[in-house]
């Protein structure tokens, strides 16, 4: 075995390394956070079905009925289903990653393996929900008679970049929330105005032309647009300089979110 | 293993600075920190550049130097806030050294705490799984040595039941069953043995005393003097940061001992009776001032006293404390010996015969009361400590848990078991050997 040297400043060295080595503890987290998740729940599992049944049916309502909003030749629920997954899935995993580190924070200060493996395994528990979502929304276009189009062979594409995104700006939380638990109260609120700021209840299409690429800065724009134009083929178009700010946006976020997180990684048992 | 490598562990002058302070949660608010990069962006990023110069500077660990070669036992002692458990944080690479370096040549298993990670409403296999993966232990690995851990633990049928469930016994040993089965070439230890119950324990000693045994390298840290003893060939002893001793364990402990006996030494002045306690020694019945005594010794206490006014009829009352409460006192409000008077410059001593102590810490109290019985005089208050050392092993005893005698019941008047056998057997904290040369 190497010889492992501790030193200010040169952990760094063997880390990536310690990342592959401690590979299983990825599915060892995730499979004790979903396994904990439903503990001493009634319905247990059904709640990851009726949290997203259940917004959708407001939203519709909201926005789709009293609203008024345009949906084209698409069943409303349809259409706002398709923008709750990659949300619900960008929600829920910016304020479980954001947490993680805290939540688990009496390990960090015990035990040594890289830090980085509590946030990605926090962001692949939110995924397995993404995929229960998933299989709900193939029920709900069997029930509405809405065959995919085969735009949906680039959907892994748009999942992909919903799962960079979360992680990226997820890291940024996890790493701040150590140092300031502000964060605990800042991520909620983001998370609630989000829903309501990203094109979740409606079309991208009813926002103004001319505030187009303004609205695009939000990256998750991009993104829930990619996943309609996906599922729900040609009824909506690709709206190219968003993806451009979107991919852009992800790899800004994804890239300096690990640099912030190793920065701090090695203070995180002092501060925490 | 085709090479042994020259050391298992290499620290070379390593310290560690924290930053303290009464403003430090002020500091880190978020809202501080935007609060001074609106107002002084200037001031803000220069501070940002030498950030950590605000705050109360405290060294947890100063120039810290120690070899340790394969195969080496070593125990970590000292006082709480020493720098033992940043010591070994870096050790375990939870946080990083501030200065200096330390290299490692093996796996390395850290027992900081048993049971990190244990969640408590997963049942106890599901979290051998889990507290292995987070210890660094592969599947595969668990896999294997899955039955040797839960035999081990004696969980037996509540395998499956969550562990929130468990009583705190069951939880440590499950917990320290995934931990003894590391098998790692370094084991770190703080402080793991300090729960679960007795026969357990002794379990858990002799696992480690195997790991020992068997080559690895082993640093042991704890606060009980003779359970370092017994396992650990070297010391280092630990005080404020530094490394105040290194060497052999019993050399280094008898230093260790001695400075936790010292305390500061006792003094009292009552000016409305005029007396003055300069201060309060013990002797041993050679007339040795000293801290350490042997179950059956001679315990002297010395209590010297100023009296500027005559008091009439004081009465004296020494008392000797375990760690579970009063031992034994000589009190002359119940022996009536109380003297004449106090006057001018003078002594009044104690000698408890044949000190009917375990190996323990124990602490002195003194009570001087005036006549009238409810005025006092000097408040009973602790006026100096020692400790009582020695192998029980020397005294006759010859049980398995000798070193629980440690947390036992302190005091032992002589005692004969008559049994059905028809033998007698009598026990006394008399030496029956000659002691080992200290």
């Amino acid at each position: 075995m190497a010889e492992l040297v501790i030193e200010s400043g040169r952990i760094e060295r063997q880390y990536w390394r310690d990342l592959w080595r401690y590979r299983e503890l990825f599915f060892f987290f995730t499979w004790r956070d979903l396994l904990v998740r439903y503990k001493q729940t009634v319905v247990g599992v059904s709640w990851s079905l009726i949290r997203p049944l259940l917004t959708m049916l407001v939203l519709t309502i909201v926005f789709g009925k009293l609203g008024k909003m345009p949906a084209g030749k698409v069943p409303y629920p349809l259409l706002v289903f398709c923008g709750m997954l990659p949300w619900q899935f960008f929600a829920a995993a910016i304020s479980e990653c954001g947490s993680s580190l805290v939540t688990n924070s009496n390990m960090i200060s015990k035990v040594y393996f890289p830090r980085l493996v509590i946030t990605v395994s926090s962001v692949m528990t939110t995924l397995v929900d993404f995929l229960i979502s998933a299989v709900f929304l193939i029920a709900l276009m069997i029930y509405f008679h809405y065959p995919p189009h085969s735009t949906v062979l680039v959907l892994p594409f748009y999942i992909l970049l919903m799962v960079a995104i979360s992680f990226g700006v997820g890291l940024w939380i996890a790493a701040l929330m150590v140092q300031y638990r502000d964060f605990r109260f800042i991520v909620p609120f983001v998370v609630q105005f989000g829903l309501y700021i990203s094109p979740v209840g409606f079309q991208t299409s009813v926002i103004p032309e001319r505030y187009r690429l303004l609205y695009s800065l939000n990256p998750m724009v991009g993104i829930i647009d990619g996943f309609r134009w996906c599922i729900l083929g040609p009824e909506t178009i690709v709206y190219w300089p968003g993806l451009a700010i979107a991919i852009a946006e992800v790899v800004v976020f994804v890239a300096s979110g690990i640099w912030y997180f190793r920065r701090t990684e090695r203070v995180f048992a002092d501060v925490i | 293993m085709a090479e042994k490598p020259e050391f298992a562990i290499s620290i070379a002058n390593l310290s560690k600075l924290y930053f303290i302070g009464e403003n430090r949660a002020k500091q880190d608010g978020i809202r501080h920190v935007i609060e001074k990069a609106v107002r002084a962006p200037f001031a803000w990023l220069r501070s940002r550049r030498q950030k950590k110069s605000e705050g109360v500077e405290f060294w947890a660990l100063k120039g810290i130097s120690a070899q340790i070669r394969p195969g080496e036992v070593v125990g970590i002692i000292g006082r709480n806030g020493a720098g033992k458990s940043t010591l070994l944080k870096i050790l375990s690479r939870i946080t990083i050294p501030t200065e200096g370096r330390v290299s490692i040549n093996g796996r390395v298993a850290s027992l900081l705490e048993v049971g990190t990670g244990f969640h408590p409403e997963l049942t106890g296999r599901e979290n051998v799984f889990l507290n292995g993966a987070i210890l660094g232990m592969p599947r595969s690995e668990i896999l294997r040595k899955f039955n040797e851990i839960v035999e081990f633990s004696e969980i037996g049928k509540f395998l499956d039941t969550p562990v929130k469930h468990y009583s705190s016994g069951m939880y440590v040993r499950l917990a320290f069953a995934v931990a003894a089965h590391l098998d790692p070439d370094i084991l770190i230890c703080d402080e793991v043995l300090a729960v679960g119950d007795a026969a357990f324990q002794k379990k858990c000693l002799a696992k480690i005393k195997g790991f020992a045994e068997s080559g690895k390298t082993v640093l042991f840290v704890s606060h009980n003097p003779e359970t370092v003893r017994s396992l650990c060939p070297r010391s280092i002893w630990l005080k404020d940061g530094h490394i105040e001793k290194d060497g052999a364990t019993e050399e280094v402990l008898d230093g260790y001992l001695d400075s936790v006996a010292r305390g500061v030494s006792f003094s009292w002045e009552n000016p409305d009776y005029g007396l003055t306690i300069h201060k309060v020694i013990l002797r041993n019945a050679d007339g040795e001032e000293t801290r350490r005594f042997y179950p059956g010794e001679d315990l002297v206490v010395d209590v010297f006293y100023e009296a500027k006014k005559r008091i009439e009829r004081p009465i004296v009352a020494i008392g000797v404390i375990g760690i579970s409460g009063s031992c034994f006192t000589s009190n002359m409000l119940l022996d009536g010996n109380s003297p004449e008077c106090f006057e001018g410059v003078g002594k009044v001593s104690c000698t408890f015969k044949s000190i009917p102590l375990l190996p323990q810490s124990y602490t002195v109290k003194l009570n001087i009361r005036a006549s009238t019985v409810t005025d006092m005089i000097v408040p009973y208050g602790e006026v100096g400590s020692f400790n009582v050392i020695g192998d029980l092993a020397e005294y006759g005893y010859t049980g398995d848990y000798l070193q629980y005698a440690a947390r036992s019941t302190p005091v032992v008047v002589p005692y004969e078991w008559s049994l059905p056998d028809g033998r007698t057997v009598s026990v006394a904290l008399n030496r029956i050997q000659t002691p080992s040369p200290q």
